[in-house]
């Protein structure tokens, strides 16, 4: 292959600069998106196993919309259809006066899209413990909502922390999607730098670095939460 | 009978005149490449119109298309050996990795010829000629670059425009939102949609796009011309054999005056005529044998 290498310009000005702003949109997106797909996903996940069937209806109808549509045609439909479909004034707002609506349309977007399946973990946490233990919940005289307060979910939410991992680590690999709707995150940046230098190598070299220690710290950290929330006596709580 | 006679020894003796020099020349570079694998890799745009877009068959055509199925017919005659053409689509971020890496042997767009980006790939002649321009609706008010103090524009990301217009709303002060798209389609699109008052490129690309709007009355391309921007086929670095054969077929295209029916069968429709600066570009790049 015929390439004139620069491993310089990477750490030149503006370049540097650019990939480390780019890093902070990716994590400010990653861990934005993460509040809404823990929480939200948490409420869609219990839902899917509560006895109501109506409720569990509609859990079930939120998982399989937004899991089913790819990420992509998700990030477009937020940015460029929402703002269409809603009343004009509304719309002209978020296309105009919202401040930074390429961050917000991505956060929204990516935290609904893995709170399905962060919902998906949740319920096979919970649909994972015997029914002994909520059957003894009950007759004990606990309600329904405290079966579930003081009995699945602290049991449930121990036990997925390794399944959570992968999503967590999943969600900073798709933030790079974010770019398609102008985000300048680490992956835009570094495609920035290539346009600028034409050292397209190093910058896709950079970025991949990147990528993988940030997933490195993520995988350590879930690590030593995963030995802390170890509840003895359950499987699936890895080495110990 | 005398004439399919003629036709047959004259089929059989070019045959062996090409199998000779077929096997009396070894290749280098992209020649040995498409000669090994039978398959020349071009490279198409897909928004770039009418140089290299997609139609409803989503094939790969236009302008620049036409050049390379010329360069192709010239590479099959040096080869001695009918070579088959695989499109890849490429765009403005890929572009140049994907020659460097030889994924593509030739790269059948709309690329401004820049000095920076010789430092990595090489050119053929230039086909084209144009300028950074804005496309706006008629009754934005925007006439010139000044215009868009407290504005927003869309701009497609890797293009020499995308850095035209930072320089100069840096060079001038101007502060305006940049709004930075993957392609110019979604440009187009963010300006339809009111996300933004402008979108930049080449004003022949900005009247492609308005050609293909569903109410083509409501845009326009406005102000000076904010760079200068020469189009040509990109090939390899340091390959000037392969560049030659290129630069051989395009060179003969000038001199046929060939280029003059291609250049009609796309621009004719957009009322977008041959320039003088191009004529006299054509003019000067058609070397003799």
């Amino acid at each position: 292959m015929k390439y004139n290498w620069d491993w310089g310009i990477l750490f030149s000005a503006p370049y540097m600069d650019w990939l480390i702003s780019g890093l902070g949109w990716t994590i400010s997106v990653a861990l934005a998106a993460w509040v809404i797909a823990f929480s939200v996903g948490s409420i869609v996940g219990v839902a899917r196993t509560v006895p109501n069937r109506a409720i569990r209806a509609i859990g079930t109808a939120y998982v399989e919309l937004f899991r089913n549509i790819p990420l992509l045609v998700q990030m477009f439909l937020w940015y460029f259809v929402l703002p269409e479909m809603v009343p004009d004034d509304v719309g002209r707002w978020l296309k105009r006066e919202m401040p930074n609506p390429e961050y917000f349309s991505a956060v929204i977007c990516l935290g609904l899209y893995t709170a399905s399946r962060v919902a998906e973990q949740v319920r096979a946490g919970i649909e994972a413990i015997s029914t002994g233990l909520s059957s003894a919940g009950y007759a004990a005289g606990l309600s329904t909502t405290q079966v579930y307060l003081h009995v699945l979910l602290p049991i449930s939410y121990r036990q997925i922390v390794l399944p959570l991992t992968n999503e967590f680590l999943t969600i900073f690999k798709n933030s790079s999607l974010a770019l398609t709707i102008g985000l300048l995150e680490l992956t835009a940046q570094s495609q920035q730098v290539s346009e600028y230098t034409f050292q397209s190598f190093e910058a896709f070299t950079a970025a991949t670095v990147i990528y993988v220690a940030v997933a490195a710290v993520v995988t350590l950290i879930m690590h030593k939460l995963e030995h802390l929330m170890y509840v003895p006596g359950f499987i699936g709580t890895g080495d110990k | 009978m005398m004439f399919k006679k003629i036709g047959v020894l004259a089929l059989g003796l070019s045959a062996a005149c090409l199998t000779l020099e077929a096997s009396a020349t070894e290749y280098f570079g992209t020649l040995k490449k498409i000669n090994d694998s039978g398959t020349i890799m071009v490279g198409h745009r897909e928004s770039s119109v009418p140089f290299s877009y997609l139609n409803e068959a989503q094939e790969p055509i236009g302008y620049s298309i036409d050049l390379c199925i010329q360069v192709v017919d010239e590479v099959s005659q040096v080869l001695g050996k009918k070579v088959n053409v695989e499109y890849v689509p490429i765009n403005g971020k890929t572009r140049i990795p994907l020659l460097a890496n030889g994924s593509i042997d030739i790269e059948c767009g709309s690329t401004t010829n820049n000095l920076t980006r010789q430092k990595q790939i090489d050119y053929a002649h230039t086909t084209f000629i144009t300028g950074t321009k804005l496309l706006v609706r008629k009754d934005s008010g925007i006439n010139e670059v000044e215009d868009l103090e407290g504005k927003s524009i869309a701009l497609a990301q890797g293009t020499t425009n995308e850095r035209a217009i930072k320089k100069i709303a840096q060079e001038k002060g101007i502060t305006v939102k940049i709004l930075s798209v993957k392609d110019h389609a979604q440009g187009f699109l963010a300006l339809k949609t009111d996300r933004v008052d402008a979108y930049s490129t080449d004003d022949i690309l900005l009247y492609g796009l308005i050609s293909k709007a569903k109410n083509p009355q409501d845009y326009e391309v406005t102000g000076r011309f904010l760079s200068y921007d020469p189009y040509a086929l990109m090939v390899r670095q340091d390959d000037s054999a392969f560049r030659l054969v290129v630069n051989r077929r395009l060179s003969a295209l000038f001199r046929s005056g060939e280029i003059n029916s291609i250049y009609s069968k796309w621009f004719d429709n957009m009322n977008v005529p041959m320039s003088d600066m191009l004529q006299t570009a054509i003019q000067i790049q058609t070397f003799p044998q």
